[in-house]
């Protein structure tokens, strides 16, 4: 399973007739188990970038190639969950081939387990996401991508969502994009940083961390924060 | 309790009322309900309710399939929209008289006609409430079924007819109503049966007990079939809001 990414240019004609790019030159490739992260500054068009690589937006130009059959897994900005629906409902109307036993290990994982007849309104933001995460992970897919999922939560529950999050993350040999601003979450999650412009969005710098996610110690990844953070982004 | 209260309310006042005008004009409580007792008795009073029942079901759930399609593809799609709304504007203005009146015509003194014209009336209201659903379908909502690669179908069910619903329950509501009214006119002029047809016989012999307990009758069913299926049907739909914390 690979992910080719070549977009080269994204523009949408607001309401009052002016045309705004969003997205400038955008190319990369993303490889089965290889977690992705793009980084940059608020409403540089990261999210319209990942609705084109979601395939729900085709309006743009360039080519974004996927495998053929690749089953997609989306954890959106808002948890996107349907009022309507109990939380197990949720999750199998994605998923309706998932097996009890997998449902209830991923429910587990995710402290959802005492919640899984609540209906979305009875939920906070935090345990909301965590069902917009069980259902991307119950369909086991091969491409897996997370807008921003640990923002609005505090500080001690995002670290937990963010260590859950890698545990599922490793759990399976899939292609993960993460959409973050933030350095640490990053750091911890990601495989390859893409640093991104303000709009119109380009890449402007690559970042490879050689060592694997399980392995990296807070010294090392203090160190790779501190060495980020002195990048010149603003004069690249 | 409060709701006995209210009823009992209502008979005192006609009662006094009754005393007031005169029975010649308003007759008091128990002469209707004699008169009541008698059509019970000799079975017209339930051939004419259940004609009218009859009618009312038909031409509802035939307005209400038809309209809910069609606000439905408006509401969606921006061509449909745009080549129904002038029907639509048409249809939403048209006294409820002319159509009945033009579909005897045309159709003659039939069933047929009966239902059609009153499906027609309840028709444009039951398209403009389902095309306003339509267009406040959230997007997101779709995305998300776009992205999960749900099926159409269970995208239908799961997604779009929940958020439809309150919609759908709105027009059944107000569209229940209008047939309500209009059957009995539709009866009036051009059915040998029904609760229109006995009132309009009463109207013109100036028989006031017997288009009283015409009157009563169909408006105790009808409230019977508002409270115990419209309400409960409302309140089965939100049921997810009630429970929100």
């Amino acid at each position: 399973m690979q992910l080719e990414v070549n977009i080269t240019g994204k523009s949408f004609v607001s309401a009052a007739g002016k045309r705004h790019d969003v997205l400038n030159n955008i190319t990369f490739t993303l490889n089965a188990g290889e977690v992705g992260v793009l980084f940059g500054p608020s409403g540089c068009g990261k999210s319209t970038l990942l609705r084109i690589l979601a395939g729900l937006d085709s309006n743009y130009q360039g080519l974004v190639t996927r495998s053929p059959g690749m089953r997609l897994g989306m954890v959106f900005q808002e948890p996107r969950l349907l009022p309507w629906r109990t939380v197990e409902e949720n999750v199998r109307l994605a998923a309706p081939d998932v097996d009890a036993g997998t449902l209830s290990a991923l429910f587990e994982l995710l402290e959802l387990s005492a919640h899984s007849n609540h209906f979305p309104g009875e939920l906070s933001l935090g345990l909301a996401r965590r069902v917009a995460l069980a259902r991307a992970f119950a369909i086991e897919p091969d491409f897996l991508i997370l807008d921003e999922p640990l923002t609005s939560l505090d500080n001690a529950l995002a670290g937990r969502l963010r260590d859950q999050v890698a545990t599922l993350v490793a759990s399976r040999k899939m292609m993960t994009l993460l959409v973050t601003h933030d350095l640490d979450d990053a750091v911890r999650l990601g495989d390859r940083l893409f640093f991104l412009s303000p709009r119109p969005a380009r890449i402007l710098h690559v970042e490879t961390i050689a060592a694997p996610r399980a392995t990296r110690g807070e010294p090392e990844i203090g160190e790779i924060k501190r060495q980020l953070s002195q990048l010149d982004l603003a004069n690249m | 309790m409060l709701r006995l209260l209210s009823f009992a309310l209502f008979i005192a006042t006609w009662w006094v009322a009754s005393l007031v005008i005169g029975d010649a004009k308003l007759p008091a409580p128990p002469a209707v309900l004699s008169v009541l007792a008698a059509e019970a008795r000799s079975g017209a009073l339930f051939v004419n309710l259940g004609a009218t029942l009859a009618r009312v079901a038909l031409a509802f759930t035939l307005a209400m399939a038809l309209g809910s399609a069609i606000g439905y593809l408006m509401g969606r799609v921006s061509l449909a929209n745009r080549l129904g709304d002038p029907w639509l504007i048409l249809l939403l203005n048209l006294p409820a008289l002319v159509v009945i009146v033009l579909a005897y015509i045309w159709a003659g003194l039939t069933e047929v006609a009966a239902i059609a014209a009153i499906a027609i009336n309840k028709l444009p209201t039951a398209v403009v409430t389902l095309r306003e659903g339509a267009r406040a379908l959230d997007p997101a909502l779709d995305e998300m079924a776009t992205a999960f690669a749900i099926p159409r179908g269970r995208a239908f069910r799961h997604v779009i007819l929940p958020q439809l619903a309150p919609y759908i329950a709105a027009a059944a509501r107000s569209g229940l109503s209008l047939v309500w009214k209009i059957v009995l006119v539709a009866e009036y002029l051009g059915r040998p049966n029904g609760v229109g047809f006995e009132i309009g016989v009463a109207f013109q012999l100036f028989d006031i007990p017997l288009l009283l307990a015409y009157s009563l009758s169909f408006a105790g069913v009808v409230l019977v079939i508002e409270t115990l299926m419209v309400q409960p049907f409302e309140t089965r739909l939100t049921r997810w809001r009630l429970r929100a914390a």
